[in-house]
């Protein structure tokens, strides 16, 4: 009896185990971040302290000097901004031009796509010479609007290859059947394809915004004035002074940028999970 | 009610290679059930696509209630189509999915409502209106097609093997339902299938084609009795007919006409065959016989006899026995064209 309860007992333990290790190991950097967010300097600095603990009392200066002596908000909103257009740009782009590659160009839409993907694996330190030029030929030059002119370079070809799987994985005869049923194949495409690809169009919408706000190479070449900065650039120069860290505020930074995101992944994970392995098994 | 006419429709998908449908005439008839029947391959679905607007012909004209509907786009041809995978839209609900067309065509909330009732009441599915279709068994399934293809009332109907997901059993009953609901609501109906069995229990009449081209039009009846050419003959019927090749002319008749001695002997004018029974199968209601004709101008070609298993005779495996086969029942067929011909005499 009691052996038989073990048996039943030993693969629970074993899986609760395995969950606690890699809950641990993932909200880490989040404990890290949040406990030297409110941590003194004095306490942060003293190598003698537990770094995981408070020995000191917690303080708010660190919030205060990002939020007052730092142009944060505004860059928080910059990359907002950004984030919003560069995704609707993609979406505005990529979902036809998928489907199109998807459905109506035959046997080059494959290869098509192929090559449209292809363009996503040049580095992009290789690309922002020739697109700092593009950016100061329209004047944007020290503009928000360079970078959100530049990003959907990236986005498109990405986002256009993984809504092309998408497509493809919805069987054809579900468009057959629109068009019988009396829709054009325009409207087949916005009132079937669209409602039915929520999954790739998230993924794509996370993609795009996610990349605005890590990308760095050419936030800092085509943006000089803080005012316009986004986060991912405004953070590590404003907090990084010489080599002075300020810990606590870029640790809050981080820690206040990065949990929306953690948030409406979670809200979503298991369409983004579809969204990702969509067509691996056929 | 729509009448549906292709001259001389043709459909290469590839220059160069053989067409998928070849020189297709046809001609369906006001409220009929017309099942397009062959093997796969044979270019029915492609056909009944091209119909319907979602292939369009190489060449060739088809015409619905009288009208060229070539350049017509699917919507604008009045008609509803039930595919083989259902084609369920799986993010909507039973009633919205029924509902798709009427919203498609613009007509107004309440109407729409009345329809789908009336729709869902006429195949008993009122009760899965809020179900998606991944909730539903492979029956419903078929029902709520069926449901979204008659609710908007369409001048035509196509059906692309609508029974081949379903199970034997539900196959059955479902065919059966669904030939009565055509009869109920009298649309010319064009069915598509492989299967001969339901060829032959739902159409009106049978279109048999191969390699795209038509072989046979012709009831039932027609095409199994009379079939035009050797393809037909074998296609048609299980066991197929049995074809003996002579000198100058095949020689074909039914395992079922094929009968034993003591039978044979009732016949009228008929023709003699030694029989020499290689196995038997015991069907329950009937026993197929397996062997090859012994003697003749026929010698060694294999043959069937299907036998009732009320004609207690017994015809062990491995016994020579005298087969016999009324003369009505003998068709020939020209073994250049493998068409049939006119009656000729039987090589001895």
């Amino acid at each position: 009896m009691a052996r038989r309860r073990l048996t039943w007992m030993l693969p629970r333990i074993m899986m609760w185990l395995v969950r606690i290790f890699f809950a641990v190991v993932l909200a880490f950097p989040f404990y890290w971040m949040l406990i030297t967010t409110f941590k003194r300097n004095t306490d942060l600095n003293n190598l003698k302290n537990n770094p995981f603990l408070f020995t000191e009392p917690p303080t708010l200066d660190h919030l205060r000097l990002l939020f007052h002596e730092t142009l944060f908000p505004r860059w928080v909103l910059n990359t907002m901004f950004a984030g919003l257009i560069v995704v609707i740009i993609t979406l505005l782009l990529a979902l036809p031009a998928a489907y199109a590659l998807a459905r109506l160009t035959g046997e080059w839409g494959t290869r098509l796509g192929i090559g449209v993907f292809l363009t996503y694996l040049v580095p992009p330190t290789l690309l922002f010479i020739p697109l700092s030029k593009v950016v100061s030929f329209l004047g944007l030059q020290d503009s928000l609007w360079s970078i959100i002119v530049v990003y959907p370079t990236f986005t498109i070809p990405f986002s256009t290859w993984l809504l092309m799987g998408f497509f493809k994985s919805i069987p054809r005869d579900l468009e057959d059947a629109a068009m019988v049923d009396g829709l054009t194949q325009w409207g087949a495409f916005v009132k079937l394809m669209i409602p039915m690809s929520t999954s790739g169009i998230l993924t794509v919408v996370i993609f795009a915004f996610t990349l605005v706000t890590q990308e760095f190479v050419y936030a800092l070449t085509f943006i000089s004035s803080a005012a316009h900065q986004t986060v991912g650039v405004g953070v590590p120069t404003f907090l990084v002074r010489g080599d002075v860290y300020y810990w606590g505020s870029l640790m809050a930074a981080c820690l206040i940028t990065s949990l929306p995101i953690g948030f409406l992944y979670n809200l979503f994970l298991d369409r983004f999970i579809e969204g990702f392995t969509v067509g691996a098994v056929k | 009610m729509a009448v549906v006419e292709t001259r001389k429709l043709n459909k290469v998908f590839k220059r160069g290679n053989v067409g998928a449908v070849v020189n297709v005439d046809l001609q369906s008839r006001e409220g009929e059930f017309l099942v397009l029947l062959g093997p796969s391959g044979s270019g029915k679905t492609t056909l009944l696509r091209m119909i319907a607007g979602l292939e369009e012909p190489t060449s060739g004209e088809i015409l619905i209630g009288g009208k060229l509907v070539n350049d017509l786009t699917p919507r604008e041809r009045g008609i509803a189509m039930v595919f083989q995978s259902y084609a369920l839209y799986p993010h909507l609900s039973v009633f919205k999915n029924i509902v798709f067309p009427l919203k498609a065509q613009g007509m107004p909330k309440e109407k729409r409502l009345k329809q789908a009732e009336w729709a869902a009441s006429l195949l008993g599915i009122q009760h899965l209106f809020d179900r998606k279709p991944r909730e539903l068994s492979g029956g419903e399934r078929q029902r709520v097609a069926l449901a979204r293809a008659i609710v908007r009332e369409p001048s035509l109907f196509l059906l692309d093997e609508p029974l081949s997901n379903l199970d034997a059993k539900l196959r059955a009953s479902a065919r059966e339902e669904l030939e009565q609901f055509q009869k109920r609501i009298g649309t010319t109906a064009i069915y598509v299938t492989h299967d001969q069995v339901e060829a032959m229990a739902m159409g009106d009449r049978v279109v048999v084609m191969s390699q795209g081209a038509v072989r046979q039009i012709g009831t039932p009846a027609d095409v199994y009795d009379e079939p035009a050419d050797t393809f037909v003959a074998t296609f048609l019927g299980s066991p197929p007919m049995n074809l003996l090749p002579g000198p100058d002319v095949i020689v074909g008749f039914r395992p079922e006409h094929f009968l034993p001695p003591g039978v044979a002997e009732r016949l009228g004018e008929h023709i003699s065959f030694g029989f020499q029974i290689s196995h038997g199968e015991y069907l329950g209601a009937e026993r197929v016989l397996y062997g090859t004709i012994a003697g003749g101008a026929f010698d060694g070609r294999t043959a069937v006899s299907r036998i009732p298993s009320t004609h207690a005779v017994s015809l062990p495996d491995g016994s020579l026995q005298t087969f016999a086969v009324a003369l009505g029942d003998v068709k020939f067929f020209d073994p250049g064209t493998e068409k049939r011909t006119s009656r000729r005499s039987i090589p001895a």
